[in-house]
């Protein structure tokens, strides 16, 4: 009993984390306060971390870890704690468009579910967590990937001066 | 069940949550936390495709997507400051004299 359980242990906690971010992202939809929603994201980017990492991509479960939950969310966090003001979307959660929405939600889903399903790729060969090391990664990013990377700076900057720009063309119309 | 079968299933579920959250909420800033929801969804098909494929690409999309949801993050949330300042509220009703 002991032993066909641990033997099937990283399937188990697979289905665990699964359902545990499976029931965050419901939950997000049916809380009231923004930050009970924003914890129940957290928890949902915390299992698929987890889920990274049962899956053998150790970086990124740490990147997902130290870049969403550490960054991201926190800086939603601080913009919740900020803007905590008693307001109609407190009372009143949803939109006059729940009923099309959910029909719609509901139809995306089944058409990529099937799509998904008609097609997988087969087994390409034995799927080792061995060769999914951060060398590897290294290597074929800054081989391969390098131009997008020095595109990826390029946007970081953009998006700093946009910020930078939002802010002040704000103060120039206060002042 | 297959486990790519599993975590397909689960990052579609993710993504289509993640739109009815953007859909059918009225809070500017639950709205942003549903888009990353969807992005997250994106992510983990990216991953599970990865693994399958035994190729790295993925995971250098996924990587790719880590900046850009922190890009888009840092430029989204000071204007919600701004509009939330503005108008005094975070419901979207509000904000109703934005659409062209």
């Amino acid at each position: 009993m002991i032993e066909s359980l641990l033997l099937h242990l990283d399937t188990l906690l697979l289905y665990l984390f699964a359902g545990g971010a499976l029931a965050g992202a419901v939950l997000m939809l049916v809380l009231r306060q923004p930050m009970r929603v924003a914890l129940a994201l957290i928890s949902t980017m915390i299992s698929l971390g987890a889920i990274y990492g049962l899956l053998g991509v150790h970086f990124i479960a740490a990147f997902q870890v130290l870049i969403y939950v550490g960054a991201v969310m926190v800086f939603m966090v601080y913009a919740i704690m900020l803007l905590d003001v008693r307001d109609p979307s407190f009372t009143r959660r949803f939109s006059r468009l729940l009923v099309p929405g959910i029909a719609g939600a509901v139809l995306l889903l089944g058409v990529l579910v099937y799509a998904a399903w008609e097609n997988l790729p087969a087994v390409s060969r034995a799927t080792g967590a061995a060769t999914f090391g951060l060398q590897q990664f290294s290597a074929v990013f800054l081989n391969e990937y390098w131009l997008h990377f020095e595109l990826i700076s390029v946007l970081l900057v953009a998006a700093v001066v946009a910020a930078v720009a939002v802010i002040k063309v704000n103060q120039g119309e206060r002042g | 069940m297959d486990k790519l079968q599993l975590l397909l299933s689960v990052s579609m579920a993710l993504f289509a949550l993640g739109l009815l959250g953007v859909i059918v909420r009225r809070n500017v800033l639950i709205m942003l936390m549903c888009m990353e929801l969807m992005l997250n969804g994106v992510n983990l098909s990216l991953v599970s495709f990865a693994q399958r494929m035994d190729s790295m690409s993925g995971a250098v999309l996924v990587f790719l997507i880590f900046v850009v949801a922190a890009a888009e993050i840092a430029l989204a949330i000071p204007i919600v400051l701004l509009l939330a300042r503005r108008k005094r509220t975070l419901d979207l009703g509000a904000y109703a004299d934005l659409k062209g």
